[in-house]
């Protein structure tokens, strides 16, 4: 690295150093901030939030996808901003923050339980969120350790085994809730990196005729001559056997969508668009979140950096992650993106270290590192509350210790995510995956509850339980005995009854989202018409201020 | 976008029209609804809150 680069480098991380210090001093408790009627920025609140609604560092993950699968993934883009910002601020926000108010809920298990009265619900849904959580820190971890791979030039094993000391130490030392004004800095650090990725790539390529034509010119001279090749002749893993996978599955182009109903169709819009840009309507962390608004005027002012945020973020890198195929071609003697990076996870990471100057890549890491920091110690926090308050409070008796209990389990999970990091590196797009497992898992399980809570008084204890028992039930069951993915590498289904799918043809292609969640809604509303509606007491409690 | 076919073209234009819509949405609400008092709940809500997360 030449002067000028460690000069960008060095004034770059006293700028974050300062604004951090700056950040901690002016952190406020939620009681000042609720009460004391002290403001925080609209724009530092906004983008905080949206820091929060996605990973950045799960992003990452997902632009490897696109280098594999291409722009399809825009309709995942078009979810997350209409579902994930339209459809939760301005519907869900207000009515899910009052209610928490009146209700005391701390906790989205507490939430629900609350609302339905019932015990169960509560330590049900946080036992859901310790049995899967850790999928989707799993995710986020594999992301930031990928980086520090490539960009140091060390081994993943202990790339991991560094960055999960530096969690711990964040974690212990900082406390687990994301200092906003932090959030926000990481958030536009993050915000200019994939603008500038965008335009540089464009412009590496000769602007965005030239990039176009030039990426399918690769696919016709890198994918389509495996037409002629057998999937056996191929190495499993390998570049050009998930490139051939890709055709089988119906896809034609980067640019293009894989054909419809093909078993590549139902992956993208199953499971990628439909599990995670539905799924993050039941998100825990991000139902607890409203909660700490002030008032509707934040929610609304969320809506607008929300959705520009998000555009520049999946938006940006499903463009730059397809783009990718392109620059490699052009720059690494005439290899596609995963021939060049050799994995799917990697795609996003390698191209920014080769592709761009030093100082930006340092740049990039440094704002995703600190992206998968909060976005895991907001994760480790839901799990350390699921822990303390709805399972300990609520099944022990008062003397035990919950805040010792809770710190202990902290570090329980952290321990199981770098687990899981570790065993499913080698796993091909196995990020996205498990963000999209535990998000269609939280549509699955508790979507229908959280909005049936919210708008449908007439809604019942017993609908809600049955909802999410069916909802678990059968989404378990799709994953482990059903899903052509899960239920292959989880093995059950092949040991009790000698085969990888207890079906076949292209319903194991289709997301148990698609199964689970219709079922899980439809059992809501029937047993809660067949059941004693709830008292109109408690529900005064739950709808009037 | 004519290097996208149908299906990518529209999940393009839906992403673009979506976020205009998140703009023009908070643009027009930006001062709205706002200058909430809180009550007695949220105001028992916020102690609690920063008790638990004092705890943590």
């Amino acid at each position: 690295m030449g002067a000028f680069e460690n000069i960008v480098i060095i004034l770059y991380l006293a700028l974050v150093g300062y604004l951090g210090y700056l950040g901690y001093k002016q952190t406020k408790s939620t009681e000042d901030y609720l009460i004391a009627g002290r403001d925080t920025h609209p724009f530092i609140m906004a983008l905080s939030y949206g820091a929060t609604f996605i990973s950045t560092a799960a992003i990452v993950g997902f632009g490897g996808v696109a280098a594999w699968l291409g722009q399809s993934l825009l309709w995942l883009t078009f979810f997350n901003i209409f579902v994930g910002i339209f459809v939760a601020f301005v519907f869900l926000g207000n009515p899910t923050r009052k209610m928490g108010y009146r209700l005391n809920a701390h906790t989205f298990p507490e939430f629900l339980g609350k609302r339905f009265d019932s015990k169960f619900i509560q330590v049900f849904g946080a036992i859901i969120i310790l049995l899967f959580m850790p999928l989707y820190a799993t995710a986020v971890l594999i992301g930031g350790t990928h980086f520090i791979s490539l960009y140091f030039h060390i081994d993943y094993n202990v790339a991991l085994f560094t960055f999960s000391i530096i969690i711990t130490a964040y974690v212990i030392a900082g406390g687990l809730k994301g200092v906003m004004l932090t959030d926000a800095l990481q958030g536009t650090i993050m915000f200019f990196a994939m603008v500038i990725l965008l335009i540089f790539t464009f412009d590496s390529l000769g602007g965005v005729d030239q990039a176009y034509t030039k990426l399918e010119m690769v696919w016709q001279q890198t994918v389509a001559p495996l037409a002629e090749v057998s999937m056996k002749e191929l190495k499993p893993g390998s570049a050009d056997f998930m490139m051939k996978l890709s055709t089988l599955w119906g896809f034609e182009g980067w640019s293009s969508m894989p054909q419809f109903l093909s078993n590549g169709w139902l992956f993208v819009i199953t499971t990628i668009t439909l599990g995670v840009g539905i799924g993050v309507l039941a998100q825990p962390q991000l139902v607890v979140r409203f909660m700490t608004v002030k008032s509707k005027k934040e929610l609304n002012r969320a809506v607008l950096i929300g959705g520009i945020f998000i555009i520049s973020m999946t938006g940006f890198i499903f463009i730059v992650g397809a783009l990718t195929n392109a620059w490699y071609f052009e720059f690494n003697n005439g290899q596609n993106a995963l021939q060049s990076a050799g994995s799917i996870g990697k795609v996003i990471p390698h191209f920014i270290n080769e592709a761009m100057p030093k100082w930006f890549a340092f740049i990039f890491l440094f704002a995703l590192i600190s992206a998968a920091m909060s976005t895991l110690s907001s994760q480790f926090h839901t799990m350390g509350t699921a822990v303390g308050r709805d399972l300990v409070e609520q099944i022990s008796k008062k003397n035990m210790n919950s805040t010792m209990v809770t710190r202990v389990g902290i570090m329980v999970m952290i321990s199981f995510a770098v687990a899981l990091a570790y065993a499913f590196d080698q796993q091909p797009a196995i990020i996205a995956r498990s963000t999209a497992i535990f998000f269609a898992l939280c549509a699955s399980i508790f979507l229908p509850s959280f909005v049936g809570g919210l708008f449908w008084k007439r809604m019942t204890k017993q609908g809600a339980i049955s909802s999410m028992l069916v909802g678990l039930i059968t989404s378990s069951f799709w994953l482990m005995f059903v899903h052509f993915k899960e239920a292959k590498e989880l093995g059950v289904c092949q040991a009790l009854f000698g085969t990888n799918s207890l079906l076949s043809g292209k319903i194991i292609f289709v997301d148990a989202l698609i199964i689970a969640l219709p079922l899980s809604i439809i059992t809501a509303i029937v047993v809660s018409l067949l059941t004693k509606p709830m008292e109109e007491k408690h529900l005064e409690k739950c709808f009037k201020d | 976008m004519e290097y996208f076919d149908f299906g990518v073209n529209l999940a393009f234009w839906l992403t673009i029209l979506s976020t205009l819509l998140c703009v023009y949405y908070g643009a027009v609400n930006w001062n709205k609804d706002g200058e909430e008092k809180p009550n007695k709940k949220a105001k028992q809500w916020a102690k609690l809150e920063d008790k638990i997360d004092g705890d943590l």
